[in-house]
C-alpha cells in the first residue's frame, strides 16, 4: 500500500496530499486510502474470530466467551445541523445504531455521547438537539450510558461536533465481505433521500418539501431481516457517505465479486432523482441514514424483501442487483437503457453531509 | 429557510420531474433494436456517425447507451465541449492580462485549462486576481462593484455567446471589456466533414445550439456535403431516436435535415436572439484547440463595440509567460486526435493515470462537457456486452 501511493504521489495521481483534504473525509477511495496509510499504520493483531480495524468493517467484533463483543464508534458533523426530516441529534444515535446493526448486532447494550461545543451556541438549539437524540434512543431501544462535553472557543469549531460510541453483543456476525457469485442484492428502501435534503436545505433551494433526509435506526428492522433469512444474509453495509456506490465497491472489493446493479430496480423518489439532475449529483453517490444493502443467497431473496416489507422502514424494499464472478471489485450498472461501470465516487461532491 | 426563492427553485424542480417521463427503458429498446436493424441493412462496417456535443456525449455515457449500439455503428464523439476548444492562445491571452494587474472574471472551468504554458488558476497562484462567475451579466455585476478593470473571459458557443452580446448591448459600466473566445459550431461541421479519417456519414446536431439558430441552418451543409443531419435533445429517448432517424437517412442516402427535438428547436429559431447575437459579433477565422483553423469559426466583437474589447483596449503582452516552460506531459495528450473523432480516450496513455480530474493535462478532461472527464465519471466504455 505504502509504496503504491509513494509511486502515484511522483506520477502526480496523488491520494494522499501533504495536508488532509476534504474529499478525504468524504468516503471513497481517497478517505480509505488515508485511514490505511495513517490510521492502520501499526494496528493491533487480534485472534481469528475477531475482526479488528484491518478489516475496515462497519464496527469491531471481539469473541468473548461464547460470543462477540461489537463495539463501534462515529462523529457526527453535518451542515446544516437542523434539516428536513432530522438533525444532528437524531443523525448520532442513528449512525452508531446502525453500524452495529451492520455487524449482525442489532440489540444495543448501551451508547456513549462525547459533545463538543463551540461557545456562543445556542442553548435552545443544544435542548433540541438533546431531545431528538433522546427519541432516537427510545426508537432503538439504545441507552446513552455515559458521556463527555468540552466547549471550545468561538471560530476554533463549526457549531457543535457529536461522537458516538455503541456496544452490542451478539451470536452471529455479519460481514461486509461475504458475497458470493449468485448472491442477490438488495436494499432495504428509497436511495439518496439523506444527501439530496442536505444539499438542498444547505443550497438553500427551498425544494425541501419533498426532499426529507431518511435518517432513521434500523436495528428492529434488520434483527426481523436476520430473524427471517438467517443464514442465508452473507454480507451487509450501510450506504452512508459515498452512498449505495461507493457501499457496493467496498463490498465488491473486499468479497472479490462483480456486481450487476439494475438501476431500474433501485428505489429512488422522483423528487431526489430530479434533485440529483439539477445538481447534477448522481443519487447512487450521496449518503443514506436509514438504509441497509444486504447479501443474500439468490433462493431467500424474495422472502427477505416479502419480511422488509412488511416492516415500517423497509416497505421500499428490493432486489437491485446480482454478484457476478466476472469483474471483481467493479459495479456495472444497467442503466435500462444500456450498461456501463459504475464509477467509485471520490468524494461527495459537497463535504460534512453526515 | 428563507422564503425569498422558492417560486423559481421550486417551479425547476417540478420541470425536472416532468423530464424524468422522457426515460421510459421498454421505448428505448424498440428503439435501439430499430438502430440495430438499419444498420444491418445499410450492409457497411463501420457506419460512422457524430454528435458534435458534450451534452450528447454525457447522455450517452450516462446511461450508458454506447452498450447498446450495433458494432458496425460507429458513434463519434465531435468537438462540442466549448471548453476543449478554446485554443492554448486564448487562454494565454486571459493569463496575460491576469498577469498584467487585470480583474479575470470567466466560467469555473476556464480556471483550469492550460495555456501554452500556465492556467488561470495557475496566474492565481501566482498573486493575479481571477474570479469565477456563472453568467456573463455576473461578470458586469462584479465590475459595478468595484473601480478595477474587469475583463470577462468569454467562451463558449451561440448558446452563451447570445448571453455576452446581451450585456453588452446593455450599457455596461465603464471599466467592463470582453475577451471573446466564443465559437460557432456550423463551421466546424465543414471542417470535420471534410476530414477524411473520420468518414462520417451523418451528423446528430446539437438541439440546445439549435434552439438559437433554428435547424434550417444545416440545409445548405447537408446539400453540400451530400450528409443527413439530425437535430437531437439531451434525453436518451431524445439521442436513440435521433440516431434511430439519422441510421434510416444514411440508409438511404438521403442528405435531409430532420428536426427530432420539435419540443424545443424551430426551423427559424430565436430571431431575436440571432439578431443580438450578430449585431455584437462577426464571424472571423481562427483556431480551435486540436482541430486546426476554421473559416468563421470564432466569434470577435464588431467595431462599433470596439470600447468593450479587451483585445483592443489593452496591450497583450504574451512575451510576459515565456519565462515558465510547459508541462512535458502535454506533449503525450491526444485531446486534438479525441475532439475530431479521431481517437478516443482509451487510446491515450494518460488517461486515467496522469491525467484525472483533480490534476488534468488536456482540457478534455477539464469540463463536465469534456469527453475524457465524462469518461472518467461514467467508468468509461469497456466491453460489456458478454456479461
Amino acid at each position: 500500500m505504502t509504496a503504491n501511493l509513494a509511486g502515484s504521489r511522483r506520477t502526480g495521481l496523488a491520494l494522499l496530499e501533504e495536508r488532509v483534504t476534504l474529499k478525504q473525509g468524504a468516503g471513497g477511495r481517497a478517505m480509505r486510502a488515508l485511514i490505511e496509510d495513517i490510521f492502520l499504520d501499526g494496528a493491533p493483531e487480534l485472534s481469528p474470530k475477531d475482526v479488528g480495524p484491518l478489516a475496515m468493517d462497519d464496527g469491531a467484533a471481539l469473541w468473548i466467551g461464547d460470543r462477540w463483543v461489537v463495539v463501534t464508534t462515529d462523529s457526527h458533523v453535518v451542515h446544516p445541523i437542523f434539516f428536513p426530516g432530522g438533525d444532528i441529534g437524531r443523525l448520532s444515535i442513528c449512525g452508531t445504531v446502525n453500524d452495529l446493526a451492520m455487524m449482525g448486532a442489532t440489540d444495543v447494550l448501551a451508547l456513549t455521547c462525547g459533545a463538543i461545543l463551540e461557545e456562543g451556541f445556542p442553548r435552545t438549539d443544544l435542548e433540541r438537539v438533546r431531545a431528538s437524540m433522546a427519541e432516537a434512543c427510545r426508537e432503538s431501544g439504545a441507552p446513552i450510558v455515559t458521556g463527555d462535553t468540552k466547549v471550545m472557543g468561538r471560530g476554533e469549531i463549526d457549531g457543535i461536533v457529536l461522537n458516538t460510541t455503541g456496544v452490542a453483543v451478539t451470536n452471529r456476525i455479519v460481514r461486509d465481505c461475504g458475497l458470493r457469485p449468485g448472491d442477490r442484492i438488495v436494499v432495504t428502501g428509497a436511495i439518496g433521500d439523506h444527501g439530496l435534503a442536505i444539499m438542498a436545505a444547505r443550497h438553500q433551494l427551498a425544494l425541501e418539501g419533498d426532499l426529507r433526509s431518511d435518517v432513521a435506526p434500523i436495528n428492529g428492522l434488520i434483527r426481523a431481516a436476520l430473524e427471517s433469512a438467517g443464514e442465508s444474509i452473507v454480507a451487509m453495509k450501510d450506504p452512508t457517505r459515498g452512498g449505495l456506490s461507493s457501499a457496493l465497491h467496498e463490498m465488491a472489493d473486499k468479497s472479490r465479486v462483480g456486481i450487476l446493479l439494475e438501476e431500474t430496480r433501485v428505489p429512488v423518489h422522483d423528487a431526489v432523482r430530479a434533485a440529483g439532475d439539477l445538481l447534477g449529483i448522481d443519487p447512487l453517490h450521496v449518503a443514506n441514514e436509514g438504509k441497509a444493502v444486504i447479501g443474500v443467497a439468490p433462493e431467500a431473496a424474495e422472502l427477505l424483501v416479502e419480511t422488509l416489507r412488511a416492516h415500517p422502514l423497509g416497505r421500499e424494499a428490493a432486489i437491485v442487483g446480482t454478484c457476478l464472478a466476472e469483474r471483481p471489485g467493479q459495479i456495472v450498472l444497467d442503466t435500462g437503457f444500456g450498461r456501463r461501470l459504475l464509477a467509485e465516487p471520490e468524494g461527495e461532491p459537497l463535504p460534512r453531509i453526515c | 429557510m428563507p422564503d425569498a426563492l422558492p417560486t423559481a427553485a421550486e417551479s425547476r424542480l417540478d420541470s425536472a420531474i416532468r423530464q424524468l417521463k422522457f426515460r421510459d427503458p421498454e421505448t428505448a429498446r424498440k428503439l435501439a433494436g430499430t438502430i440495430a436493424r438499419v444498420t444491418k441493412e445499410i450492409g457497411r462496417s463501420p457506419v460512422s456517425v457524430m454528435h458534435v456535443c458534450g451534452s450528447h456525449e454525457q447522455a450517452i455515457a450516462k446511461f450508458g447507451l454506447r452498450a447498446t449500439f450495433p458494432k458496425d455503428l460507429n458513434v463519434i464523439m465531435g468537438p462540442g465541449c466549448p471548453v476543449c476548444i478554446t485554443d492554448m492562445p486564448e487562454v494565454d491571452e486571459g493569463v496575460a492580462l491576469a498577469r498584467q494587474g487585470l480583474l479575470i472574471a470567466s466560467y469555473g472551468d476556464m480556471l483550469k485549462v492550460r495555456g501554452t504554458v500556465q492556467s488561470l488558476n495557475d496566474a492565481q497562484a501566482d498573486g493575479a486576481d481571477v474570479a469565477v462567475v456563472y453568467s456573463a451579466s455576473q461578470a458586469v455585476e462584479l465590475a459595478r462593484s468595484t473601480d478595477r478593470e474587469v475583463v470577462f473571459f468569454a467562451t463558449g458557443f451561440e448558446t452563451t455567446a447570445v448571453a455576452t452580446a446581451a450585456v453588452i448591448r446593455s450599457n455596461p459600466p465603464k471599466n467592463f471589456s470582453v475577451l471573446s473566445a466564443h465559437k460557432y459550431i456550423p463551421p466546424v461541421m465543414e471542417i470535420v466533414a471534410e476530414m477524411p479519417e473520420n468518414r462520417v456519414e451523418g451528423f446528430l446536431a446539437a438541439g440546445h445550439a439549435a434552439t438559437i439558430t433554428g435547424w434550417g441552418i444545416f440545409e445548405a451543409f447537408a446539400e453540400k456535403h451530400r450528409l443527413p443531419v439530425v437535430v437531437a435533445g439531451f434525453e436518451p429517448l431524445d439521442i436513440l431516436a435521433g440516431l434511430a432517424r439519422l441510421v434510416e437517412l444514411v440508409r438511404d442516402r438521403e442528405p435531409a435535415v430532420v428536426n427530432m427535438f420539435p419540443r424545443c428547436v424551430t426551423k427559424e429559431g430565436n430571431r431575436r436572439a440571432q439578431e443580438e447575437l450578430w449585431s455584437v459579433f462577426r464571424p472571423v477565422g481562427g483556431r480551435w484547440r486540436g482541430i486546426a483553423h476554421v473559416p468563421n469559426g470564432n466569434l470577435r466583437l464588431r467595431d462599433e463595440w470596439a470600447h468593450l474589447d479587451a483585445r483592443r483596449r489593452f496591450p497583450i503582452d504574451l512575451a510576459s509567460l515565456w519565462d515558465y516552460a510547459p508541462s512535458a506531459l502535454t506533449a503525450d495528450c491526444i485531446c486534438g486526435d479525441i475532439m475530431s473523432g479521431i481517437a478516443s480516450p482509451s487510446n491515450c496513455k494518460l488517461f486515467g493515470k496522469e491525467c484525472v480530474p483533480d490534476t488534468p493535462v488536456g482540457a478534455c478532461m477539464v469540463s463536465s462537457e469534456g469527453t475524457c472527464k465524462i469518461w472518467h465519471q461514467y467508468g468509461g466504455h469497456p466491453d460489456l456486452g458478454a456479461l
